[in-house]
């Protein structure tokens, strides 16, 4: 009898669970998959960690109808997402990853939407003096200063992002090996985020190579500065693609274009002129318009709608 | 300790507030726990039965895979989801991939082990004089299983508890397969992970404690259940 109830009891919170799960299925929008009107966009997360995508794709919205979503990672996971033809948008800040992914046949319809600066940040005291070197004499300023001093660390990313990919050009540009940096007793990989990586350089009172929103973003939480700023070796350039319907037949060519039009359009680079300045003081992107020659760029890169 | 106070602060105030992103990311994560917690039931306990009961060849070493599966890293069952689920790979037509569909998916084959590890487990600690006599007294086959099953009931509601907090506290298959999309595929432990990547430590902490709270209720529900 005991045991009969229980069993009913059972079968009622089993029943309870589903249907809890059913009334909420229909609360909270599509649970399924996705749906022709779906956009994903492979992203970096300095573009997440600003919430600008949500800024954006809320607009979108209410231009096209069209739901775009974003999974935010490094550039290298982006890219990677984005060859298993599992996002339809690849917005990422590492050119030589972009070219290769171009050159592979998955990206088309590159165009730059903005650019910032990376910024090196440190502790206070400076122990290696970086503050007022350029980018490249920065990096090498650490270097010789860890020879002396125990207290100097360099914290990276260590996870193939657009950033990490800037560092190690930047220790290549000082004429170093980066596997002998790499292996070097000084040098911690963090392979991690930005905000964690912040997070340890700050526990750790290290240097880091940052993105500037992301950097807007975090720093209220840590006692870092930010040393050398506004270095043309830091010109941090973001780009928009759209993945192959060759390579991936399943992705939604039509919204993609729609969206890589979107953000050159005149409405998403006035956003960004602004986006940020009351938090940040300055914007946290600058917009691409009008400075393709900054950017290292041609103009139909930055203005050339996708057909 | 801070960081503590206010993080308990705040677990009051988003829970008191109601409010509703904290409220989604909530009952996102409830539906998607509780369907993959049904699902591994109703495959796990079956499955556990009939190991249990069945004589055949590598009896014992399969016993020990599914004890070693307890071990299954939470990222690792993602990784070899995300490789089913990718439109690249073989179950990439379904279109799972960063959608909760995929998310149950991954959880269920996460719990499914340690569900039926459980369940054999609580099986076999029954009394084999109360197997004899229900043998003895003639009991067809569906008998003997429901008797079998009644007997070991706490012992396999207690594996069903696990299977739900091992579901609910991961954070490794849900943010390789959901991709923590606002809205969408983010649940407390995604969330919590974000907002730690964030420094958000206080907010962090309070979704920690809503998550755990969520824990005690359904525990103290199914204790309730139990004592009937």
């Amino acid at each position: 009898m005991i045991g009969k109830l229980s069993f009913g009891i059972i079968a009622l919170v089993l029943g309870a669970m589903l249907f809890c799960g059913a009334v909420s299925a229909e609360k909270v929008d599509n649970l399924g998959e996705h749906s022709a009107d779906r956009l994903l966009i492979a992203t970096t997360t300095s573009l997440d960690a600003t919430k600008l995508l949500d800024l954006l794709e809320e607009k979108f919205k209410e231009e096209t109808g069209a739901t775009v979503e974003h999974v935010a990672v490094g550039t290298g996971q982006a890219i990677e997402i984005a060859k298993n033809c599992d996002a339809d948008i690849v917005m990422v800040h590492d050119r030589v990853a972009e070219d290769k992914f171009i050159d592979e046949g998955f990206g088309v319809d590159r165009r730059v939407f903005g650019y910032n600066y990376f910024l090196l940040v440190g502790p206070e005291n400076d122990p290696a003096k970086v503050a007022g070197l350029n980018g490249t004499a920065a990096f090498m300023a650490i270097e010789k200063a860890t020879a002396e001093d125990p207290s100097v660390v360099f914290v990276s990313r260590g996870d193939n992002s657009g950033t990490h990919s800037r560092e190690k050009l930047l220790w290549k540009w000082g004429g170093y090996d980066y596997a002998e940096i790499n292996s070097s007793e000084w040098y911690r990989e963090a392979g991690a985020g930005m905000g964690p990586t912040l997070t340890m350089t700050d526990e750790l009172q290290g240097y880091t190579l940052s993105d500037s929103a992301s950097w807007g973003t975090f720093e209220s939480n840590l006692s870092l500065v930010p040393l050398v700023e506004n270095d043309e070796n830091f010109l941090n350039v973001y780009a928009v693609m759209r993945v192959s319907e060759e390579k991936c037949p399943d992705v939604n060519t039509e919204m993609a274009k729609k969206w890589i039009n979107f953000m050159i359009s005149d409405e998403v680079q006035d956003i960004l002129s602004t986006y940020g300045v009351e938090k940040n003081g300055v914007p946290y992107f600058n917009p691409g318009r009008g400075s393709a020659e900054v950017m290292g760029v041609t103009v139909e890169e930055t203005t050339d709608k996708v057909a | 300790m801070n960081d503590l106070l206010t993080g308990i602060e705040t677990a009051f105030h988003l829970i008191l507030t109601a409010d509703p992103e904290v409220l989604n990311i909530t009952i996102r994560t409830l539906q998607i726990t509780f369907s993959s917690v049904l699902l591994s039931t109703i495959i796990a306990i079956p499955l556990g039965a009939a190991i249990t009961f069945r004589e055949f060849h590598g009896k014992k070493a399969l016993i020990s895979v599914i004890q070693t599966l307890y071990a299954l890293p939470t990222v690792i069952v993602g990784l070899l989801c995300y490789m089913l689920l990718s439109r690249s790979g073989p179950l990439g037509d379904l279109k799972w991939l960063f959608t909760p569909n995929g998310m149950i998916f991954g959880q269920t084959i996460l719990i499914i082990p340690i569900m039926a590890g459980l369940t054999i487990a609580a099986l076999q600690a029954i009394d084999p004089i109360i197997t004899d006599t229900i043998r003895s007294l003639g009991a067809s086959r569906f008998q003997f299983l429901k008797s079998h099953l009644r007997e070991a009931r706490f012992a396999i509601m207690a594996a069903v508890i696990v299977g739900f907090s091992r579901a609910i506290s991961e954070v490794g298959t849900a943010i390789m397969i959901g991709g923590n999309i606002k809205g969408h595929t983010r649940v407390l432990t995604t969330a919590i992970s974000l907002q730690t990547s964030m420094g958000n430590f206080n907010l962090s902490l309070a979704l920690g404690i809503i998550l755990l709270a969520i824990a005690l209720i359904i525990n103290l529900f199914m204790g309730l259940v139990q004592n009937r």
